[in-house]
């Protein structure tokens, strides 16, 4: 009862979206307000309605229903409350339901906004949402149902179906096959949520750019009006990364936190062009220029999102063969299709009204437009890069039928410089200047936060240090923190001179009134603390691998980790569960213990749990290798040794702050709000 | 005194000769490869099994048992590009984590180039047309601008300002 509830809310929503989006049109060129209200009131109903069936489905993944194919295929007995509760997202069908709930809850909260002052932008806003929404709808109902049941015919054969075949009797199985065991752990809770929020609420900075391309009022007001909203979308899919990062990092055991798969790179894509423009809607407001390369972006952004969610749902890079046998994969192309030809369209439709009020010639080289165009750029490059080689195994494997794995080497060597070139501009673009810098200026201003890096350089070069990489980035690194120091100095300096308030204060205040300058440089303090935990991994880690007995030894980049003791023993809910005891030493002195273990689960999966000793130097990260024929005797270990990798998260804390002190409204808005 | 000094020579050199004996009659033997140097070719590699997993890292019994094949391989004497190339033989090209660019698969390493060195052209020549092309001509592009009357820089100050505060 509680499937065919749960799949009828479900239609009911499908057509309520395609109504409103009808609705929305329709109001549109007939220029009826109460067609536009009845589409927006219909939209406002989705995030309702799914709720009750996105709730129908997390009681029956609580409660135990077998007989729900998805239920059975993702849950089992043992499974704790909480990892059934993130089910929903652990397989396909339930994470289309969850993409469509988040969008319908987004779709709701901007349709409620105020809309007086813009009113001509609601239909197409509406229209946007709404058909993206349908879309998601139309795969969960006539492709990826997680309502289908389990039917038993009379001879026997048990088939997947929402409603029963002639005869059969609902099946239900005494318990599932429960969640992939890599998926069990509590990075599950967070990971997959961030990721899809920050996807899906990159819709609405898209859907009033195609309001904006429609209705010509192609000016800065849709980039004013979604400011806050890219803003919190480029917030929840950077934690979403980060977040998948630092899960790989502690689960995976493969000593890193990002390998350039496929899947991740996916979900970086719409984070390589949503970045700059970010940077690049800034200047379209302050000088009405890079209006075209603004609506590209948010376009591609777009674009990128339903791609990666489709790359990340559809299993086509198991063999592109299981993508043409999947009805859901040409859905996809077909919808990134329709919305990029669409959106081209409307571009070009709208190209000459949308030339820069501001000619670039009248904006110097050396401006802080032209950095942030050569900032763009370099993102262009990487995305590109990244782009291709997702998408070329795909094109190779159809033309040549043969598969092709492209792996780190290839990504690292291909973006290394775009990306040096980002942490370089990180630095000198603060410190140019609106509309015109030049060389001299700009020399005026480098020298003062270029003294701290050339000594970091030379203090480097003293410690002995002799890569050319590792010098570089870690220089360029020492120039931005110290830009970004120095903006706050002299602007808080400044200020205290000036209001005649003390330091701290005067800082408070500084960043208070202009908080998306101020939290700008917090951010960028935020990706330099996390590109130190980069150069840290990529240029300085150590890895070895050694076979021990109890009592001997590993020596690995000055520390030694003996061999204690070893476990096996089962767990209650099936595991097989093999641990080790190691003892960290260094210098002679005992740092502790660590205890890597393997787990072999009931069906034979094996699941490595590296034990890490982490410090804001380095991380020690011992994986239990070969976990069968393990004895006291014969115990295989790798162990890496990975400096500074804790500055990528400690980055992303500063991030988060960084990103809220940006997004938090500013005093003049509040103030404003108050008098509407 | 200096005889005695002469005499250590030959002592010292039967010393270094026994001493490397032992290691020269385990190298005859081929010595068992090291974990680690296993490990550094399985890393240049995938799974030919599981979906973009490193071989050095793969948890499947199939992928210990192409670490120990590589490790034979090794103490035979066979190169990283020979353990490659037998791997790619039996499994395909999908094995190497760097793809050869034959064939076909050249456009893998040609394609985003050639992309990015348009994009570099037109970027030097925007900065050429745009900026320095015209500030070598009196009277037009940045120069023209450089010195704006005091009414002008009045009126776009005050757009700038309503801009930024709208």
């Amino acid at each position: 009862m509680l499937a065919q509830f749960g799949f009828g809310v479900l239609v009911v929503t499908f057509a309520l979206a395609l109504f409103s989006a009808g609705a929305a049109i329709f109001g549109y060129f007939s220029k009826s307000d109460r067609w536009v209200e009845s589409a927006r009131r219909a939209v406002q109903l989705t995030f309702p309605l799914i709720s009750l069936s996105a709730l129908a489905l997390i009681y029956m993944l609580l409660s135990g229903h077998f007989d729900l194919e998805y239920v059975y295929s993702v849950t089992s007995r043992d499974m704790p409350a909480y990892l059934k509760v993130t089910a929903l997202w652990g397989g396909q069908a339930g994470s289309l339901v969850f993409w469509s709930w988040l969008m319908s809850a987004f779709a709701t909260a901007v349709t409620l906004r105020k809309w007086d002052r813009d009113r001509e932008f609601l239909p197409w806003v509406v229209v946007v949402t709404a058909v993206t929404l349908a879309f998601f709808l139309a795969l969960v109902i006539f492709f990826e149902n997680p309502f289908v049941r389990l039917w038993q015919t009379i001879s026997g054969e048990v088939l997947p179906q929402m409603f029963a075949p002639a005869g059969a009797r609902l099946f239900t199985p005494s318990d599932g096959r429960g969640l992939n065991e890599l998926l069990r752990h509590p990075g599950m809770v967070f990971h997959p949520p961030m990721l899809y929020l920050g996807f899906v609420a990159f819709v609405i900075p898209y859907a009033f750019a195609i309001a904006a391309l429609v209705t010509g009022r192609t000016d800065d007001r849709w980039i004013r009006l979604t400011r806050r909203w890219t803003l919190v979308a480029w917030l929840f899919l950077s934690i979403g990364l980060v977040l998948g990062m630092w899960w790989a990092y502690r689960v995976l055991g493969w000593g890193g936190y990002w390998a350039w798969d496929p899947v991740e790179v996916a979900a970086l894509m719409p984070w390589l062009v949503g970045t700059p423009f970010l940077h690049t809607v800034m200047i379209q407001e302050k000088r009405g220029m890079f209006k075209r390369l603004n609506m590209l972006l948010i376009m591609l952004t777009y674009g990128m999102v339903i791609y990666g969610t489709f790359l990340t749902r559809s299993g086509v890079f198991s063999s592109v063969h299981a993508f043409a046998q999947s009805a859901i994969g040409p859905m996809f192309f077909g919808f990134i299709g329709f919305s990029m030809a669409a959106s081209v369209i409307l571009l070009i439709y709208r190209w000459n009204t949308m030339k820069s009020e501001v000619s670039l010639g009248d904006t110097s080289v050396f401006s802080r437009e032209a950095f942030f165009l050569l900032a763009a750029l370099f993102f262009g490059a990487i995305f590109i890069i990244c782009f291709w080689n997702v998408l070329f195994p795909l094109i190779s494997e159809i033309v040549t039928n043969q598969k092709m794995s492209i792996g780190p080497v290839v990504y690292k060597r291909e973006t290394a410089l775009f990306w040096g070139g980002l942490l370089a501009l990180m630095g000198i673009a603060p410190l140019s200047s609106w509309t015109w810098a030049s060389f001299k200026t700009i020399s005026r201003a480098i020298w003062k936060p270029a003294i701290p890096a050339v000594l970091v350089t030379v203090i480097l070069l003293v410690a002995g240090m002799r890569n050319v990489i590792a010098l570089i980035g870690l220089t360029l690194i020492a120039f931005v923190i110290a830009v970004a120091l120095y903006e706050f100095g002299r602007g808080t300096l400044a200020r205290a001179r000036t209001k005649k308030e003390n330091f701290l204060i005067a800082l408070w205040r500084l960043a208070g009134r202009n908080r998306r300058r101020y939290g700008g440089y917090i951010i960028h303090l935020a990706m330099v603390a996390m590109a130190v935990g980069v150069i840290g991994i990529e240029v300085f880690q150590q890895q070895t691998q050694q076979t021990l007995k109890i009592n001997q030894e590993i020596q690995i980049s000055g520390y030694t980790l003996r061999y204690d003791s070893l476990y096996k023993f089962p767990y209650p809910d099936g595991r097989q569960v093999t641990l080790a005891e190691l003892t960290v030493y260094k210098d002679g002195k005992s740092l502790g213990k660590l205890s890597p273990r393997y787990d072999v689960y009931p069906d034979g999966q094996p699941m490595t749990i590296p034990a890490i000793r982490s410090t804001l130097a380095d991380d020690l990260y011992v994986v239990l290798v070969n976990w069968e024929n393990v004895s006291e005797q014969q115990t295989p270990f790798k162990v890496y040794h990975n400096p500074l990798v804790n500055w990528m998260w400690i980055g992303s804390v500063i991030f988060v702050l960084g990103s809220l002190v940006a997004a938090w409204p500013e005093k003049t808005e509040l103030e404003m709000s108050r008098y509407k | 005194m200096k005889m005695k000094k002469y005499f250590c020579y030959p002592f010292f050199f039967i010393l270094f000769l026994l001493s490397v004996t032992p290691a020269v009659s385990v190298m005859a033997q081929e010595p068992t490869p090291s974990d680690d140097q296993v490990n550094a070719i399985a890393s240049q590699m995938f799974c030919p099994i599981c979906e973009n997993t490193p071989l050095d890292v793969c948890p499947t019994d199939a992928c210990r048992d192409w670490r120990e094949l590589i490790r034979q391989m090794l103490a035979q004497g066979k190169t990283t590009a020979e353990i490659q190339q037998y791997f790619v033989d039996h499994y395909g090209a999908r094995v190497l984590s760097e793809p050869p660019g034959k064939g076909f698969n050249i456009l893998l390493y040609i394609a985003p180039g050639v992309v990015i060195i348009i994009g570099v052209f037109f970027l030097f020549l925007g900065v050429f047309l745009i900026w320095i092309l015209p500030s070598k001509k009196p009277g037009t592009g940045v120069a023209a601008n450089s010195e704006p009357t005091t009414q002008d820089k009045y009126a776009s100050h005050l757009e700038e300002e309503l801009r930024k505060r709208s």
